[in-house]
């Protein structure tokens, strides 16, 4: 039996190894896709490399008539003026920084911990209310969270968490986004066989959840941790929430730089790049963890 | 009488852990979720203004919206535009991309996939269309246009609304190939390659046959997840637009649903008439899912 085992692992590992069967690829296809993620690349990349352009641009260079995309005296000058006006807050820089580093990631571990969690009952068990629970969730998404605003803040104050980081992460929690994602990724790669058989062999569930589960979906969560840090980064500690200039985040300092007017325009196109590091950061951590899932885990 | 199932005092006892992995959520999504949402449904059956106490007033916000409110008329007009064009083309387009760079090498797959969700990731790089669509000569496009002798004098891309419906557009485009399409790149990356394997050697031919006939059918749940994120983004459209073209557009060129909804809320405080707008473009968004629900069973069955 073992040697079976041992035999299909093998070839499994030999596949793996190779990658992907070749089926035939016609040359002229190949070509018609290179020409076509080229041009959609393109478009999507125009307006990224011109805020990151704009922002090695000294001032003449973004005031110059007529405009030009490309930089010809690339400088650090503006990422400089948003130091040195970093310099004089209220708050050390250094607390904005920790606020805004600390909401994303406990938020971030959170969202991702919790929707996992919830989701496998949603894809993989059977019990009262269970269907519509989960068409409860994907309603909820279709619902637009702007009108919502007024009962949330309600809430959020009769609890008592304004003014405090539970304020930004709690309702950030509530978004059934994670759990759906999470539920899909394991009703497509978890066959029902492999959790009966762990439960034949005596497995708890919350096992079977630890160490089948999860690590089949590495993918997903992957993703979601990318889904759940951006918004929560790009969200920062919103202004209803926090009045304590102590508790604010990064977005504020940013905000209140960029609208200093036009001499700050460079400074601004700084500020958006300076900004976008973090979650490309997290974006491509996770990502090629995503694209390595494969070759690594023996279990399907 | 046949008890409903997961009822009897057995199958409560097996399920006790479900119960225990969903609680946590199900809580945080009870409190801070359904009970808002339940919220503004209610309000909109009322005249709640922030300042009176509210009057229940049945169906009449929403006999306003269809019959008095002539502006709600081109806010619906525009949002099913934006929806029918962009819905489908970031869609598609996404699950294209996705499939396509499945089988590159890895560098190039993560450069594409970034570049593809860049703007989304970078939260509000999305304002340095202003600088390109700007509207006097020294915009880039006005520029690059007038030196090219197309045009002698500056285009007002984002006040006139001959332009800047198209402008928005695009910019609505660009901004749609977020959750969906890396939650297809991450399912396209779960998939069983054993299955690919075995249809290779059935015979199938090229990458056409392969995708329909064993890559879409695996993709089943992801597509339907794709799908409502697609359809949540693409009827809730409206912030860029004010963010680019001002509140109100000219001529209300580029106002949505969304825009009137908010516009209600913020600026003239007539919350019940605000959370019934709501509720119409939450009832559209519903339609089109089960509609979409529909079209994919094919690949979901």
């Amino acid at each position: 039996m073992s040697t079976i085992t041992a035999l299909y692992q093998r070839i499994r590992f030999n596949y793996r190894s190779r990658k992907r069967v070749r089926l035939s690829r016609s040359a002229g296809g190949t070509i018609g896709i290179f020409l076509f993620l080229l041009l959609v690349c393109s478009f999507m990349a125009l307006p990224l490399v011109y805020s990151i352009l704009q922002s090695l641009k000294p001032l003449e260079e973004i005031f110059a008539y007529p405009p030009r995309f490309f930089v010809y005296n690339p400088t650090l000058d503006n990422f400089r003026q948003v130091l040195s006006l970093t310099d004089n807050l209220w708050v050390p820089f250094s607390r904005y920084l920790f606020n805004s580093f600390f909401v994303t990631i406990l938020g971030t571990i959170l969202y991702v911990s919790l929707s996992s969690m919830a989701a496998y009952p949603l894809a993989k068990a059977r019990f009262f209310g269970s269907k519509f629970v989960n068409q409860l969730f994907v309603w909820t998404l279709l619902f637009i969270a702007e009108v919502t605003a007024i009962p949330k803040y309600l809430i959020v104050a009769k609890l008592g968490l304004v003014d405090s980081y539970f304020a930004i992460v709690l309702p950030y929690l509530s978004s059934t986004m994670g759990v759906f994602l999470m539920r899909q990724f394991m009703v497509a790669s978890i066959p029902d066989s492999t959790l009966e058989a762990a439960r034949v062999d005596g497995a708890s569930e919350y096992r079977i959840f630890g160490q089948i589960v999860l690590p089949s979906v590495k993918p997903a969560w992957m993703t979601l941790i990318i889904f759940a840090f951006k918004d929560l980064w790009n969200a920062g500690t919103s202004a209803e929430y926090i009045y304590s200039e102590n508790l604010k985040g990064l977005n504020a300092v940013m905000s209140s730089i960029s609208t200093g007017g036009l001499g700050r325009t460079g400074a601004a196109c700084a500020v958006a790049v300076l900004m976008m590091i973090p979650p490309i950061a997290i974006f491509i951590y996770s990502q090629s963890s995503v694209m390595e899932t494969m070759t690594h885990s023996g279990l399907k | 009488m046949k008890r409903p199932y997961g009822l009897s005092r057995k199958e409560m006892k097996k399920n006790i852990p479900f119960y225990v992995l969903l609680a946590p959520f199900f809580t945080l999504f009870c409190v801070f979720m359904l009970i808002p949402v339940l919220a503004a449904v209610l309000l909109s059956f009322t005249d709640f203004n922030m300042v009176q106490t509210p009057n229940i007033v049945g169906l009449s916000n929403y006999v306003r919206i269809f019959i008095d409110d002539e502006i709600f008329m081109i806010a619906l007009k525009n949002t099913l535009i934006y929806a029918v064009i962009t819905g489908p083309v970031g869609f598609l387009i996404s699950f294209v991309v996705a499939w396509l760079i499945n089988e590159m090498p890895r560098a190039v797959r993560t450069g594409v996939t970034l570049l593809m969700y860049a703007p989304t990731l970078a939260g509000n790089v999305y304002f340095v269309w202003q600088y390109l669509f700007s509207s006097d000569s020294a915009g880039f496009l006005n520029n690059l246009l007038i030196q090219f002798g197309v045009i002698t004098d500056p285009i007002t891309w984002l006040t006139d609304a001959k332009y800047n419906f198209g402008v928005t557009l695009i910019v609505i485009i660009w901004l749609s190939f977020g959750t969906g399409f890396l939650s297809f790149v991450a399912g396209l990356q779960a998939l069983d390659p054993s299955y690919y394997e075995a249809a290779a050697l059935d015979g199938l031919r090229n990458r056409w046959q392969e995708l329909y006939y064993v890559t879409l059918p695996q993709m089943g749940p992801q597509l339907l997840f794709g799908a409502v994120m697609q359809i949540s983004s693409a009827f809730a459209v409206g912030y860029h637009n004010k963010a680019l073209t001002g509140f109100p557009s000219t001529g209300y060129s580029t106002h949505t649903i969304l825009l009137h909804s908010l516009d209600y809320a913020d600026n003239r405080y007539e919350l019940g008439y605000s959370s019934a707008i709501s509720v119409v473009l939450f009832l559209m968004m519903i339609l089109s899912w089960v509609l979409i629900q529909k079209a994919l069973k094919k690949f979901t069955d």
